[in-house]
């Protein structure tokens, strides 16, 4: 399977962050900014969202997040402008919804979408929509172009589906830490210990998200075996939270930073503890 | 299932998040064993519930005025005399006792005019399970009196406040619900939409349809028809009335959609002012199923159209899609002018008032007597009582042909 060393290469480290935005929220000028601020602040990958009208695994806070772009004007022509002006050297995946792949380009299929991306240099994708049966033409375009093609593995994942997923996961495997719709929470699941224990025979790195907010989630999930952490809503909501607010985009973009820093930190010291306690670590986080 | 029932030619799929292919796939096994294969006398159970519960089997009643004013014989198959007023709880019985069977606590569902959820709450509070429904805003608005009955059925009703509040955003939210309450919770789809086991299976629950409609023919006219007609939204009632006729190549489908206001597309606004995705739309996937759709170029969804809230979606189910592109069948139009007229012409014509969807199915045969052929059968998918405030409001904004004017007994 065709592999992107930009993606293994940034799971290399201790344990990596990889921050999520819808692009072009809430407008293209600012959301380049917004991105870039994610890479000073220590993201290893960015996660870089093409927003689709119908996003069905996306809680309330990426929902609006996608309204703003798409009312921004954002496209997929312009997301890949938006991708050929972002000035960062991490590595971008896309994630989308399968529908705006397979339309894109003159000829039928995932292929026009997945050369143009690796045209611009993008590393991989993920596509919520799209489970392992039905993705063989995109994984193939994938291989083709060498990009990689990011799962998702759910809670209620297991045995032979889930040996089918990671018989075609390239990059790192998402683990989703909860069942249900994206979103930030308050405490972390403990569905997620028991999704790393099944994921452990397989070398593929595992990024876990779904619910993330702070350094110590981050710190907590990375403890009990994640090789890294994904964040998106506690992201969207400080670019949510600029827009109402009507903040200047560099005060904005410094908050990312910040936040991102936060959680980053975090991963790095889940990363450092022993080894013995790791297994434990995720119920000391559960809220009291 | 066999896998022709998973894809239908180059449609369907399960283009689902991974949190519910556990749950389809357990889907799939329980549609295979207690539908398919009778296990445990389900099927047995389900017709019986359908008899007493529902009412059935429900008549072929030839419509003697429609037959002299288009000169042919018209028949009617009364799907508006099913418990509930539409032929909705033929799918949503058999998927809430489907979920009995698989131990499931929990029915949740999408509507949008109203009747597949007022036919799911009927279903829950029948056999004795909690019902959450998602309704878009817009069309809690336009079918009040639906919203009343699916709470005095004891269900819960969940605005959804999205987009512009109408079928699409109900899915999208309901499939957010099943995905984060996935172990305990049956989504009861209100259509042959979805990903696979759905299409096949709610067509499998309405085929009673055409099973009744075909026998109750043959023994009334002593033959096949040479026309089925049938409106077509996400096209539950349309493969319904369709399933037992397909194999019957001498008789002609017609699948009627909603044309809305205008069968042009206001790309800079995403807005198609119609809800005709068979006649219109492009190959794309939603909610779980590659079909046709009304769509941009870029692939995202377009808002749809039309004076029936059932209608109103901006996909089709697959195996329609499917039918169409094979020339099995035939995809047709009407606007929502015509529809309105249908409406009151049924009305007055046969003393039946017909839901507004079901209405756009007489509002094709108006346009075209010559098309119908010497026994046609229409499929009266529902009855009109949950539009009468929508068509009194739209018939006054309009010049509607042979329309009464309700409004005068109040002034």
């Amino acid at each position: 399977m065709a592999e992107n060393e930009a993606l293994n290469e940034a799971f290399a480290g201790d344990a990596a962050f990889v921050p999520y935005l819808a692009a072009g929220d809430p407008s293209y000028e600012a959301s380049l900014e917004y991105v870039e601020a994610l890479e000073r602040g220590g993201a290893d990958v960015i996660e870089l969202g093409l927003p689709f009208s119908e996003p069905i695994a996306e809680g309330s806070t990426i929902q609006e997040a996608v309204v703003r772009s798409l009312e921004g004007g954002m496209t997929p022509e312009r997301f890949f402008e938006f991708v050929d002006d972002l000035d960062v050297d991490v590595p971008l995946v896309c994630m989308t919804y399968y529908n705006l792949i397979y339309q894109y380009g003159d000829d039928e299929g995932p292929r026009p979408f997945v050369e143009k991306a690796a045209s611009l240099g993008l590393s991989g994708f993920v596509v919520p929509d799209l489970p392992a049966e039905e993705a063989g033409p995109l994984r193939e375009a994938c291989d083709e172009f060498g990009l990689d093609l990011v799962f998702i593995v759910a809670p209620t994942t297991a045995g032979d589906r889930l040996k089918r997923i990671m018989d075609q996961v390239s990059g790192y495997v998402y683990v989703q830490a909860r069942l249900g719709v994206t979103g930030a929470k308050d405490d972390v699941s403990d569905q997620t210990g028991a999704s790393l224990s099944r994921l452990r025979e397989w070398d593929v790195p595992k990024a876990v998200g779904f619910g993330i907010k702070t350094g110590e989630h981050a710190r907590a999930v990375v403890a009990a075996g994640a090789d890294g952490v994904i964040v998106g809503s506690a992201l969207v909501d400080i670019v949510a939270e600029g827009h109402e607010a009507d903040t200047p985009v560099a005060e904005t973009a410094e908050r990312l930073e910040s936040k991102t820093h936060e959680l980053k930190q975090g991963a790095l010291a889940g990363a450092g503890e022993d080894p013995e306690s790791r297994g434990e670590s995720l119920a000391e986080s559960e809220p009291t | 299932m066999t896998a022709t029932d998973v894809k239908f030619g180059e449609y369907g799929g399960q283009y689902v998040p991974e949190a519910l292919m556990p749950a389809i796939e357990e889907l799939t096994d329980a549609y295979e064993r207690y539908v398919l294969e009778n296990e445990d006398g389900f099927m047995d159970e389900f017709r019986q519930r359908l008899r007493d519960f529902g009412g059935r089997p429900l008549p072929l009643q030839r419509a003697d005025h429609l037959s002299e004013r288009y000169d042919t014989e018209v028949y009617l198959k009364r799907e508006d005399l099913l418990h509930g007023g539409a032929h909705k709880l033929n799918n949503a019985l058999g998927q809430v006792l489907l979920a009995k069977y698989m131990g499931k606590e929990r029915i949740i569902a999408e509507t949008g005019a109203g009747q597949h959820g007022t036919a799911t709450a009927m279903a829950a509070a029948h056999l004795g399970l909690p019902c959450e429904i998602y309704m878009g805003e817009r069309d809690i608005n336009r079918q009040r009196p639906n919203v009343f009955r699916m709470k005095l059925n004891g269900s819960e009703v969940n605005p959804v406040t999205t987009g512009r509040g109408t079928l699409k955003e109900a899915i999208s939210e309901t499939m957010r619900d099943w995905a984060t309450n996935v172990e305990d919770t049956h989504y009861v789809i209100g259509s042959i939409v979805g990903p696979a086991p759905f299409p096949a299976m709610v067509r499998d629950f309405h085929a009673v349809i055409s099973e009744e409609a075909r026998e109750q023919c043959k023994e009334q006219t002593g033959g096949l028809p040479d026309t089925v007609v049938a409106c077509a939204g996400g096209g539950s009632n349309t493969m319904g009335a369709f399933a037992n006729f397909v194999e019957d190549a001498d008789t002609e489908l017609v699948a009627v959609e909603a044309g809305g206001s205008s069968l042009d597309v206001d790309e800079a606004a995403g807005v198609a002012p119609n809800s005709a995705s068979l006649s219109t739309g492009d190959e794309g996937v939603l909610h779980g199923a590659r079909t046709k759709l009304l769509q941009d170029g870029d692939g995202q969804i377009l808002e749809s159209h039309s004076i029936s809230s059932g209608l109103d979606y901006a996909g089709v189910g697959p195996e329609l899609a499917h039918l169409v592109d094979e020339g099995r069948v035939r995809a047709a139009n009407v606007d929502d002018d015509a529809a309105l007229a249908a409406f009151h012409r049924l009305s007055r014509l046969e003393g039946i008032i017909p839901a507004l969807e079901t209405a756009h199915a007489f509002g094709w045969m108006e346009e075209n007597p010559d098309e119908l052929g010497d026994v046609t059968i229409v499929n009266v998918s529902g009855r009109g009582d949950k539009d009468l405030e929508s068509v009194i409001e739209e018939t006054e904004k309009r010049d509607v042909e042979g329309a009464v004017d309700v409004g005068e007994v109040f002034r």
